[in-house]
């Protein structure tokens, strides 16, 4: 049976909607039975992909929401984290590991990195000034 | 996210217990940072295995803390670490400065 499935959500970009937001995907992703590495893979890269769109995309800007989805279609999941904030010049720099446009936050500059390993896809589309799209995608493979 | 210190001589020895992201990260970073204000402390030993969730927040909360502690020609060492945060710590090369235990 090829499941196929959809929800969306919206958060005020604050900081405390992280745990919100992987809690959303964890439960989405709970039909497909996966296994607990799986869901701490998916809840890392959601979680890397949120705070993204919270403290680069807008800045910490609590008065804007970033915009979830999560897709099932068999036993793919596809996650979309997108924001309406500044957008990235230079994605091929902004996914280099360690680099970090806000090393005064002791942000690590691993974010993409992290994404990457955790998820089988990882596709980023900006534009500076409208915002940031990150689309992520994993194979549940049940009981696997 | 809590955090139990315990001194001895110039050991160090903290727990952390929650989640550790870029929420509860600034937080982490004032408290460890004021237990390791004690410029004795030369060995610090963070235990992570009350620790529900990391990300690579939490993976710069680790590596600011080492440049400090290192800094004053110290060590910062690391246990109780999950094999998710282990993928975080092995992927940024961490443990070439901060040793697991």
């Amino acid at each position: 049976m090829n499941l196929q499935n959809y929800t969306e959500v919206a958060f005020s970009a604050l900081s405390q909607n992280e745990t919100f937001a992987r809690a959303v995907v964890a439960s989405f992703a709970a039909q497909l039975n996966p296994t607990i590495e799986q869901l701490s893979d998916l809840r890392t890269a959601v979680s890397e992909a949120v705070t993204n769109a919270i403290i680069h995309g807008y800045e910490q800007d609590a008065s804007k929401l970033v915009r979830m989805e999560c897709r099932i279609d068999g036993d793919i999941l596809t996650v979309t984290v997108r924001d309406d904030g500044c957008g990235i010049a230079d994605i091929a720099l902004a996914r280099r590991p360690f680099y970090t446009s806000k090393p005064e936050l002791e942000r690590s500059g691993m974010g993409f990195s992290v994404m990457e390993a955790f998820m089988d896809q990882v596709q980023v589309e900006s534009v500076p000034g409208k915002g940031t799209t990150v689309t992520m995608s994993k194979q549940i493979r049940h009981g696997d | 996210m809590e955090i139990n210190a315990q001194k001895r001589g110039s050991k160090l020895y903290a727990a952390l217990t929650g989640e550790l992201d870029q929420h509860s990260a600034e937080k982490v970073r004032i408290m460890l940072d004021t237990l390791i204000h004690d410029i004795t402390v030369r060995e610090l030993t963070l235990d992570l295995s009350g620790v529900t969730f990391m990300d690579s927040a939490g993976l710069g909360v680790v590596l600011g803390r080492y440049k400090k502690i290192q800094m004053r020609g110290g060590k910062v060492i690391v246990t109780g670490v999950s094999a998710s945060v282990d993928r975080i710590f092995r992927m940024s090369g961490i443990y070439t400065l901060v040793e697991r235990r």
